[in-house]
């Protein structure tokens, strides 16, 4: 969907008097739109210069970019000789820590003994992608209000801190934060989203909401917000 | 099916906006230029994040580092932008391109948009026009724009 918004904005902004040069991660759109300028990056969804920590790659992408300033005349739309792959399908291998279930939820639990690796990568990146609504402290708390979903409570009533699709995302980047500190490298891409959806209580408990209000009613506004097409089978792709 | 080749094949036919005419300015050396990002990733300020579907942008200081990817979209990947912002948000590959005298200046603000905003007619219309005014009148020459 970026590819869009990043195409009519190029638009946009020549029009205005700007020169532009669009990165576009999906080919048929920028197709379909038609940039002025547009390099297509047979990349990660998500990772539109490659790779993290690999500032040589990056800045290959942004010369194969600005190249196409020099060009006369457009639109043009060239691609990236390079390519790089998800790996949704691969769980980044981390143990995840033992955890004390006496009186909590497993999710809560474990969210709970998740700390310490979240702390370290905290430290190890310069900060953390938690932060939008609930920060690390409330993130079991939030575990709880998501059980009271799951469980039947109606999603308005059970205790979620804010923006639900906001607060879910917070809590999913508690675990890739986590997990990134116990795998002790950055994860290829997708495979921390992989490991929160097949190998985490939290991850479970995400699957198990979407079951509870996929045909909720009224309808739950937020689905495309719970869990990716790819780590589960009950959210419809869009038109199909 | 890879979950990228998946979604993209989904999305690959959503009906954008059709421009009638493609307008294309050529800048001047690219070594003279102020050079500005303008990301559609959803770039946020902790505990500020984006209401869904909204068309706005908004600004980041040129020094700014402390910055959530608050995209909500479940579908992309996320620890890359964790480990690395430069991932989605190239501004340390900006700094060393002025060093290096390949740009002439980063721009002193950048921009974002959230990408999953399906209605683009605002964007189109009213907010890309506004943002469009803001970089000229920081002198910016150049728009590097970068999904997610």
């Amino acid at each position: 969907m970026c590819t869009r918004a990043v195409s009519t904005l190029a638009h946009v902004f020549e029009a205005a008097g700007l020169a532009s040069v669009a990165l576009a991660s999906n080919r048929e759109q920028a197709r379909r739109i038609s940039p002025p300028r547009a390099l297509f990056c047979d990349f990660p969804l998500g990772r539109p210069l490659g790779a993290p920590r690999d500032p040589a790659l990056q800045r290959r992408v942004l010369e194969a970019a600005f190249a196409l300033l020099e060009a006369p005349a457009g639109p043009l739309l060239v691609e990236f000789p390079e390519a790089i792959h998800d790996a949704a399908d691969t769980p980044v291998a981390c143990p995840v820590p033992p955890r004390d279930d006496a009186g909590a939820p497993p999710a809560t639990a474990e969210a709970r003994a998740l700390r310490p690796a979240w702390e370290r990568a905290r430290v190890a990146h310069g900060g953390s992608q938690v932060g939008r609504v609930i920060d690390a402290d409330a993130v079991p708390e939030a575990l709880e209000a998501c059980l009271r979903i799951a469980e039947g409570t109606p999603w308005r009533e059970a205790g979620i801190p804010g923006d639900i699709a906001a607060v879910l995302m917070d809590i999913r980047c508690y675990y890739e934060e986590a997990a990134m500190a116990l795998a002790e490298h950055v994860p290829a891409a997708r495979s921390a989203e992989a490991w929160y959806y097949q190998r985490t209580e939290a991850g479970a408990l995400m699957k198990r909401m979407v079951e509870q209000l996929v045909d909720s009613d009224p309808p739950f506004p937020y689905l495309y917000y719970l869990a990716p097409f790819s780590q589960q089978e009950t959210i419809p792709l869009p038109g199909g | 099916m890879s979950a990228d080749t998946l979604m993209r094949t989904t999305f690959a036919q959503t009906p954008g906006p059709e421009f009638e005419t493609t307008a294309f300015h050529v800048p001047k050396p690219l070594s003279e230029c102020s050079v500005a990002i303008v990301t559609t990733a959803g770039l946020a300020h902790p505990g500020e994040p984006w209401e869904d579907q909204s068309s706005e942008f908004r600004s980041f200081a040129r020094s700014e580092r402390d910055i959530l990817m608050a995209h909500n979209s479940t579908n992309l990947d996320r620890a890359g932008f964790a480990a690395d912002l430069n991932v989605v948000y190239p501004i340390d590959r900006l700094e060393e391109l002025q060093r290096d005298g390949r740009i002439g200046t980063v721009a002193p603000e950048h921009l974002s948009f959230l990408g999953s905003t399906f209605d683009l007619g605002s964007i189109r219309l009213d907010s890309g026009p506004r943002a469009a005014r803001k970089l000229l009148d920081a002198g910016v020459d150049v728009v590097l724009l970068t999904p997610v």
